[in-house]
């Protein structure tokens, strides 16, 4: 952990101390060849991705987790479980694959050029369902059971009871899944290096391309030279940080439940 | 009845709702997979498994590929199994819960196991290709990938330590045995199935791994002569396939077909020992 963090510190050095951190916020474009190092627009790409996945996600997956608890014979609950878990395994270059085939070309009919922010959208709500299903599963599987039948025995609805009983006793659980799921959409590389079509832009739609931090990375790191590769440590940098602090995050939430 | 009918009536949507949404999304994992299968059987046969890509994978088959996904994967499990297994031990058996060195190494592979790959993938580049001159190779791939599995591997195998009975130890203690042959004969061998669980998860995660791998063990797709060459993994030859090759698209599908089968058999073999694991406890 130490190691990784200092060696990216150390491939990143040259260029902070060069060009000063000012510079990624404040250059014109993001053209290295230049001497012009703008992240503002792959931060806006990693941003609108992430953030347009997680709230698709996050009430697809726990529906799909109260269903599994409440709704469901068992049977078939045991059997969406596998299916959820086989999501969560596919590995992500099939997504891409899949979503460049597939996606961009449905997308691409309802509004050219196809790859955008909408494909790498979708991509990354498949790609994290999963993780917040199942963190969900195991959290309503831990609402006491005491507490749903005092709801039956007050007559509460099973709305009612899932709306104002078992959502606000699984709180902890659900925010600690939601963080989970945003950092794996954060961190996520080639399925939306696949689908996104990397064009480096603030997007002003969703049917816009977009390049994300970690795409600009994939796609940059082959033939970086000098500050250029430093200028690709410096996002990775960033990424890490972030990270770090969704964990911290994650530390918190946990804390206060106990 | 307090239920009045209007709440009835929602009730009754949302669970419309609530069997519409898992109906959706089944029917979307049936659609990526019949997607994948579909345009890939035409391509699986044992001539595409056993001949090498021509023309940059247009044409022929995927054996070196298959041949530097194994290498790299081999590479990754003899690094990672003695230092995740090594580490585990110390966790589960050495530190108490409430030390702070335990805490801290616990913190910090809770936080290394949500990196995102591509960070691991800078930081091999950075530290394994460049630093340790081991350049574009299997080693250094497989090197990355090792760093990248050792946090799930060491959380399962302290886990399975974990869940030894405490009796075990002090029987054996009152039996005058040592401290490390009681870890020998006893704790590892009733801890192998979590060991096994966690191995087989983070095969499956190896075996997936695209972009650590793209600027480590690099993008050559002939067949490795040792592991110093660069070789193209598996996943990476998809990504290149249906990226960087136009007319690529029906091998691409091949391979996608063989990568999902692989890891559906690996995700088969964890639940079985899973399953198995629960039935002994």
């Amino acid at each position: 952990m130490v190691l990784i963090l200092g060696f990216l510190l150390r491939e990143a050095l040259p260029i902070l101390q060069s060009v000063g951190i000012k510079a990624f916020l404040t250059d014109k474009t993001w053209s290295p060849s230049q001497q012009s190092y703008n992240l503002v627009p792959m931060i806006w790409g990693t941003l609108f991705t992430a953030t347009g996945a997680v709230l698709l996600a996050t009430p697809l997956g726990i529906i799909s987790a109260l269903f599994c608890q409440y709704y469901a014979p068992k049977a078939i609950a045991s059997g969406y479980r596998r299916l959820i878990e086989l999501l969560a395994g596919i590995p992500s270059v099939v997504y891409g694959f899949w979503g460049l085939v597939v996606l961009v070309p449905l997308i691409n009919q309802l509004h050219p050029p196809g790859t955008s922010l909408l494909a790498g959208i979708l991509i990354l709500t498949l790609m994290i369902l999963p993780t917040i299903a199942l963190v969900a599963d195991a959290t309503f599987a831990e609402v006491p059971q005491a507490y749903l039948l005092g709801a039956a025995a007050m007559g509460l609805s099973s709305w009612g009871t899932i709306w104002q009983i078992i959502l606000p006793a699984s709180k902890s659980g659900l925010f600690t899944g939601m963080i989970l799921e945003i950092g794996r959409a954060i961190g996520e590389t080639m399925a939306v290096l696949m689908v996104c079509g990397n064009v480096v832009q603030t997007p002003d739609s969703i049917f816009a391309p977009v390049r994300t931090l970690t795409a600009n990375i994939a796609l940059e790191m082959a033939y970086a030279l000098d500050n250029h590769r430093s200028a690709l440590f410096v996002s990775g940098l960033l990424l890490l940080s972030v990270i770090i602090l969704l964990a911290i995050a994650a530390e918190l939430v946990k804390w206060d439940r106990v | 009845m307090i239920v009045n009918e209007k709440q009835q009536g929602i009730d009754r949507i949302i669970s419309l709702l609530f069997w519409f949404v898992p109906l959706l999304i089944t029917a979307i994992f049936i659609w990526i997979l019949g997607d994948i299968v579909r345009g890939g059987i035409g391509q699986l046969n044992w001539a595409f498994l056993t001949t090498a890509p021509i023309d940059t994978g247009r044409q022929g088959g995927i054996a070196p590929i298959l041949v530097s996904t194994l290498l790299i994967l081999g590479v990754c499990l003899v690094v990672s199994l003695p230092i995740g297994i090594g580490t585990a031990i110390l966790l589960a058996e050495f530190t108490s819960n409430s030390n702070w060195f335990g805490r801290l190494v616990r913190r910090s592979l809770d936080v290394l196991a949500g990196v995102p790959s591509i960070v691991f993938g800078l930081f091999g580049n950075a530290f394994f290709s460049k630093t340790l001159g081991l350049g574009f190779s299997i080693l250094s791939g497989g090197l990355t990938l090792a760093c990248m599995v050792l946090p799930i591997l060491i959380r399962s195998t302290e886990a399975g330590l974990s869940a030894v009975p405490i009796e075990y130890r002090l029987s054996s203690a009152s039996l005058g045995i040592s401290r490390t042959s009681t870890l020998w004969h006893l704790l590892l061998p009733a801890a192998t199935p979590g060991l096994l669980v966690g191995l087989v998860l983070g095969i499956g995660r190896a075996i997936a791994e695209t972009a650590a791998l793209i600027f480590t063990s690099g993008y050559v797709d002939r067949m490795p002569t040792s592991l110093l060459d660069s070789g193209r993994s598996l996943s990476i030859h998809i990504f290149d396939l249906s990226m960087n090759v136009t007319g690529g698209d029906a091998n691409a599908y091949g391979s996608a077909l063989v990568l999902i089968l692989i890891l559906l058999l690996i995700n088969a073999i964890a639940a079985w020992l899973a399953s198995k694991y629960n039935r002994s406890l």
